[in-house]
């Protein structure tokens, strides 16, 4: 494990880091990788998230699909939780709400492959840090 | 091309689905199927001018569309590339059309400055965090600034502590900073309990490091090495994440000892709660950790000159820790333009209640009720007309109509007669009685309370009782006398925040609604009609066909008649459950 | 000394910083009423959790009222503690208290000598407008202590007593919001918990929540019996409270008037436990004698120091908190049990009753008395030793019944021979009187030498822990006294620690001694009160003839007669005791 021992080491380690996230959204293989991130807090728990994940994780696999799914916090929209927040390479990401097994697959075979919206998108709307600096 | 279609339950009950069925209808005809797709989305929040239509990849914004205007999107948009300029969303100062929504007002409503990382990391991942700002502005501060210069920061952002009670956290570090002790503390205050309120649970489960960062930093500007998170047990999934957030900053070396080479030593330990809402109270918080009974005890001395174990002690909440980070790293003078005069920065709210996006929001302090309550909140649920908003939780009051274009901020909602709390915002309709709002409150503040301080402890218990006999018709317009002086007694006498604001929600009631305590103790009745006890059913002789079906229902056999004979309710018996009336068929049984 | 200026109801006051408001105000003539505060200001003792509010006052530019027991005098304060605000705040807070507390007053062990009845009388309740479900608890009944605590306002008192200043910590708050009260954890029985019925939590308990069990009609059964011989003793510190309960001043010595009413209500024989503590130092004395004898030769194997064990609170103590350190209290019973032992035997004997027929009842100052002697090993053939023990609160209202003005009644003797004692025996009753009573005996019998000044200044006092050392010819003997559990802790963890040096240390378990016990008329948290008692058991000592105990001559003849001499065999079987561990005796169910 590293050990950030200083300033410089914490710049380092975050330059790299960045680059890294860099590096697979804008690298070679950049195409072929989707991320997905599924909201894993209790409220998306509790509503069936990593039932969701799982799902997710098994079925890119199966259909052969080059992804990264992971979990993450509560997105606000706990109305409609399980919420997954889907971004396909150069795109800007989705946030799907109400998510299902059948969700999962239509999300899968419509967006992921052919970039066609589905229903149950969740559409954003706030601004974020780094816009309001701007 | 997508065109999609707001599916909230504003919307809907707008017609959305006829537009999408119109709109497909369109393509079809057009032979465009393949090339446009509708979908239907989840709410906008925008409610107030749904149903929406956007197009995209060119981000146009529909409002009050009919499905009569899908033909005209449909052949002008989507086949010209001409927009429907009567469709646009106008600005209501300059009435000028915006046509992209990036630009349009309410998609600026939400600032998240607190909650920026929650649902954007992983929050399992140090790596992550670092990547979005984690732990730089603990380096800058440690690099760069004297513990009196981040204190001054502090102050100049104007940030006040998000738990409720708004004291300017600059200030509580200061006082800290100054009393001198051979060890000094840091404790989180994770200990949420306002009914409906999940904001601290949210942050810590979606950006623990932001919580830790702040935490070491307010160690550094005080002189602690020793930090503490007071989190409720029942917070399984929060405990969790930050152990492992906690685990991967110390295998870092982001805690522990000589953090980033500066010679500041700092770690964090948890400490769990019961839940009980009185732990919320920084002296109570104190008591509890070290293993007393979790009651206030009387300040001064406050915990920044004799806390945890009689040493001085800095209590913050979750949301305000998570708002630090950023403060260092953007500047005092970006935080402090951002609110009002004497609130700065954002709060986030969890919205609950008769609204249609029930859910974490964030705000600058200032916006008003109304666009958080429409705008974000997508409006009250099925179309229901607005009755009150409770902020605060059982501390806060009721704020009406009248109360809706108030800017949100500290002194505002105390101003109005609530206060701020913690962030819990429950809506509530024309089917809430607010006696019974009142006493569902002071059923909460009775179960809470900690017992120590007589005004509390058996004041709250009778005004439950006094609400109660109230809701139950048996009321007088003087026991509405006595429910007031006793709510002030209690406010005035006792210990601590809890009993000093625990008759909030019947004053401010009592202030707001007192037509509806008339009701309730003058006219024996209950317009939402939620108190049974004043509700009647009553059987119509002139649509009652005697087909016995109530009588069958009726759990309690109050029903009585003839087959083919009309029937009639023994009040005296009646549950008021309404079964019957479900159970008729001819519109035979009304609620008087 | 910083002080600081501020104005109470129009009057300027000016007092040192960090005194509260209360005591300020007070200062200037202004009673602002308070319930749950009590102050022992000698002994060190404050409860002030702030949690009653009926102690509230108006500071200008403050919110809300601050309760003026836990709130600090500041300079520029202007305080107003009578006005409208203030008189309905306080008054609906103790109509709030009176809604949940049952109003039996008529019939309540504690009416006319209760705090809350006192404050609705105070400020004049004649109407409780706020009535409601009151809360109600399972009634606890000890061998010693009746908790009933539907009667419980909360006041924290003998939370505070058993916690901070006893460090027994049987009881707690539990529970919340309207339910909470003051209980042992779980709701157990008081006598499964680690109570040492002590009785300090009784002896301040504002209202009847927690009372003693009355055993004043066993008392009467056995006087009317008229097959019973009945003995009674009395202990030192009654005769320095008892005339209080009679609105005589504290510190008003009444041992011939209670002489004469003991006599009056029908005790065939009264006598005096001094007379048996006396013996006790006879046997304890000896005993540290022995043990420093030892000690001196170089015996690793012996004890010390040695803790007193007269006092059957700090006893419970010991057993259920340190049973490690059973076999250092000495193994001399208790004044009260060597009197019984010696009652139904040697005296027995001498006028010719069978045990059977003789009753010995016992007057205490004490609650832990009924349960020690209730213990078994106090006992022969299931018939005890002393058959029941009241309290001095419980004498007075059978006097009171008996229909005997005790103002009017002529002083009296004790009987012989049991009523014969020193003045070593009189001062058992007060804080560091065993030890001192012990060490004028002890001295000359270790030194062969006449003590000429028996009075031991450096041993009297109200520190909580005190320390002495006392030159035996050369020979020096360190002593240590502490009074209140809580001291007696720090001594034990010493002890325990190896850090101890000292040769023998005096143990009561209530704050002052006996003249504090849990049975001694309330003196409502005026510690003024304990000083006067301990001072008349002085007078007492002082005005005695003979002030040692092995120079009484009872006593002297009761060894001739009977005994053999100090630790004899027979000294072994009827006075001295043995120690159990109790540890893991708490049980919750």
């Amino acid at each position: 494990m590293v050990q950030v021992k200083s300033l410089a080491d914490l710049q380092n380690l975050k330059a790299s880091l960045q680059n890294k996230l860099e590096l697979r959204e804008k690298g070679e293989k950049a195409d072929s990788l989707v991320q997905i991130k599924v909201a894993m807090a209790t409220c998306g728990i509790a509503s069936g998230a990593k039932k969701i994940m799982e799902y997710f994780m098994n079925e890119l696999e199966k259909r052969s699909i080059g992804a990264v799914v992971t979990q993450t916090g509560c997105m606000g929209y706990c109305y409609a939780e399980p919420t997954v927040e889907v971004k396909l390479p150069n795109q800007e990401p989705v946030v799907f709400g109400y998510v299902d097994l059948k969700k999962v697959d239509e999300i899968i075979e419509k967006y992921i492959k052919n970039g066609e919206l589905v229903n149950g998108i969740i559409p954003v709307n706030y601004e974020t840090i780094d816009d309001n600096n701007k | 091309m997508h065109l999609l279609v707001c599916g909230g339950t504003g919307c809907r009950a707008s017609a959305s689905d006829a537009i999408v069925g119109k709109l497909q209808k369109e393509l079809d005809e057009k032979n465009l199927q393949d090339e446009v797709q509708v979908v239907m989305t989840g709410c906008f929040g925008f409610c107030e001018k749904g149903p929406i239509v956007k197009v995209l990849p060119d981000n146009t914004f529909y409002v009050q569309v009919t499905p009569d205007n899908a033909k005209e999107i449909i052949e002008e948009h989507v086949i010209k590339g001409r927009k429907v300029e009567h469709l646009l969303y106008k600005d209501p100062t300059t009435k000028k059309e915006i046509s992209d929504s990036k630009h349009m007002g309410f998609y600026k409503k939400q600032l998240r400055i607190a909650l920026r990382n929650c649902g954007v990391i992983n929050p399992e991942n140090i790596d992550e965090a670092i990547a979005r700002d984690a732990y730089s502005a603990l380096a800058k501060v440690l690099g760069e600034m004297t513990p009196e210069q981040a204190i001054q920061e502090m102050i100049d952002s104007g940030l006040r502590g998000r738990g409720g009670g708004g004291f300017p956290t600059g200030l509580k570090w200061k006082i800290a900073l100054s009393n001198k002790a051979d060890q000094k503390y840091v404790v989180c205050n994770a200990d949420e309990g306002d009914p409906g309120a999940f904001m601290d649970r949210s942050i810590l489960e979606g950006d623990p490091h932001s919580v830790i960062e702040a935490m070491a930093i307010n160690g550094y500007c005080i002189g602690a090495t020793k930090g503490l998170v007071y989190i409720r047990a029942e917070y399984p999934l929060a405990i969790e994440r930050l152990k492992t957030a906690i685990k991967q900053a110390r295998e870092y070396g982001l805690l522990g000892k000589n953090i980033l080479g500066t010679g500041f030593d700092f770690d964090i330990e948890l400490r769990y709660g019961a839940g009980a809402f009185v732990c919320g109270e920084e002296t109570a918080l104190i008591h509890s950790m070290e293993g007393e009974r979790g009651e206030p005890t009387f300040k001064p001395p406050f915990p920044a000159e004799s806390g945890y174990l009689g040493k001085p002690t800095n209590v913050n909440n979750v949301e305000t820790y998570a708002n630090i980070p950023v403060i260092y790293l953007k500047g005092a003078n970006w935080f402090n333009k951002i609110g009002t005069d004497k609130s700065k920065g954002t709060k986030v709210f969890a919205l609950a209640g008769k609204i249609n996006n029930v859910g974490l929001i964030e705000v600058p302090m200032g916006t008003t009720l109304r666009e958080v309550i429409y705008e974000i909140g997508g409006g009250i649920k099925d179309g229901k007309k607005f009755k009150a908003v409770q902020t605060g939780g059982p501390s806060g009051g009721c704020l009406t109509e009248k109360h809706l274009d108030t800017p949100i901020d500290y002194d505002n909602l105390i101003a109005s007669g609530s206060m701020m709390g913690s962030g819990g915002m429950i809506v509530m309709d024309e089917d809430d009685c607010m006696v019974s709002i009142a006493r569902f409150y002071l059923e909460f503040t009775v179960e809470e309370s900690c017992g120590k301080c007589s005004p509390c402890r058996i004041g709250n218990k009778r005004l439950h009782e006094q609400l109660d006999v109230i809701c139950k018709g048996k009321g007088t317009k003087d026991d509405l006398e006595k429910l007031k002086n006793l709510s002030l007694v209690i406010k005035d006498t006792s210990l601590c925040g809890l009993g000093q604001t625990s008759p909030n929600p019947v004053l401010s009631t009592l202030d707001n609604f007192y037509h509806e305590y008339i009701e309730h103790v003058h006219d024996k009745k209950c317009r939402a009609g939620v108190c049974k006890d004043l509700m009647k059913y009553l059987i119509d002789n002139e649509h009652c066909v005697g087909c016995t079906a109530c009588a069958r229902v009726c759990p309690v056999g109050a029903i009585a008649g003839e087959r083919k004979g009309p029937h009639t309710i023994d009040q005296t018996i009646c549950i008021k459950c309404g079964a019957c009336m479900e159970k008729c068929k001819f519109n035979a049984i009304s609620v008087q | 000394m910083e002080f600081v200026n501020l104005i109470i109801d129009n009057k300027p006051v000016k007092v040192e910083k960090g005194t509260s408001i209360l005591k300020a105000a007070h200062s200037v003539g202004i009673d602002i009423p308070t319930l749950c505060y009590m102050s022992l200001g000698d002994m060190n003792i404050e409860n002030k959790p702030g949690g009653c509010r009926i102690c509230v006052v108006e500071v200008e530019g403050r919110k809300n009222l601050a309760p003026a027991c836990c709130t600090d005098a500041h300079t520029d304060m202007v305080i107003k503690t009578n006005t409208m605000r203030v008189l309905n705040s306080r008054r609906t807070v103790l109509e709030l208290i009176l809604s949940d507390h049952p109003a039996d007053c008529l019939i309540c062990a504690k009416s006319g000598n209760c705090e809350l009845q006192s404050m609705a009388h105070k400020l004049g309740v004649r109407k409780i407008h706020y009535k409601g479900e009151m809360s109600t608890y399972k009634e606890d009944f000890s061998p010693t202590i009746i908790r009933d605590m539907d009667k419980c306002i909360m006041c924290r008192r003998c939370e505070m007593m058993c916690n901070k200043v006893q460090t027994v910590g049987a009881l707690w708050g539990i529970n919340r919001g309207f339910q909470s009260v003051v209980s042992p954890a779980f709701e157990m029985d008081l006598e499964k918990s680690t109570c040492t019925y002590c009785g300090q939590c009784v002896a301040v308990c504002p209202t009847g929540a927690l009372t003693e069990v009355d055993h004043t009609n066993q008392v009467i059964g056995a006087l009317a019996d008229p097959k019973k011989t009945v003995v009674v003793q009395t202990a030192p510190a009654v005769r320095a409270a008892l005339g209080e309960e009679f609105g005589m001043k504290p510190g008003t010595l009444v041992t011939g008037k209670l002489t004469a009413a003991l006599r009056r209500l029908g005790f065939d024989y009264v006598f005096d436990t001094d007379f048996a503590a006396d013996l006790t130092i006879m046997e304890e004395g000896t005993e540290l004698l022995g043990r420093l004898g030892r000690h001196l030769a170089g015996d690793k194997t012996v004890k010390l120091p040695m803790l007193t064990s007269c006092c059957p609170g700090w006893v419970n103590f010991f057993e259920k908190q340190f049973p490690e350190l059973k076999d250092i209290p000495s193994t001399a019973r208790s004044p009260q049990q060597m009197f019984g032992a010696i009652a139904k035997t040697y005296f027995a004997d001498q006028i010719k009753v069978e045990r059977k027929d003789m009753m010995v009842i016992s007057v205490m100052p004490c609650l832990a008395k009924k349960w020690e002697c209730q213990r078994d090993e106090f006992a022969t053939d299931g018939s005890p030793d002393v058959d029941f023990s009241i309290s001095t609160r419980e004498l007075a209202n059978l006097i009171k019944g008996a229909n005997i003005d005790f103002n009017s009644l002529p002083d009296e003797e004790f009987d012989n021979p049991m009523g014969e004692s020193t003045g070593a025996g009189v001062i058992f009753g007060t804080t560091g009187g065993v030890i001192e009573a012990a060490v004028r005996t002890a001295y000359e019998l270790q030194t062969k030498k006449k003590l000429e000044k028996v009075d031991f200044e450096e041993l009297r006092g109200f520190e909580g822990v005190r320390e002495a050392t006392i030159d035996f010819d050369g020979l020096p003997i360190r002593i240590g006294i502490a009074h209140g559990l809580g001291n007696a802790r720090k001594l034990l963890e010493d002890i325990k620690a190896g850090k101890s040096n000292f040769h023998a240390i005096e143990i009561m378990a209530c704050p002052g001694g006996c003249i504090g016990g849990g049975g001694q008329p309330l003196h409502h948290g005026d510690s003024s009160i304990l000083k006067a008692r301990q001072m008349a058991l002085y007078e007492e000592d002082k005005n005695k003839p003979i002030r040692k105990s092995h120079e009484n001559p009872f006593i002297v003849k009761l060894y001739k007669e009977f005994l053999g001499k100090p630790m004899s065999e027979k000294a072994h079987h009827l006075l001295h005791t043995h120690y159990f561990d109790k540890k893991n005796e708490f049980i919750i169910e």
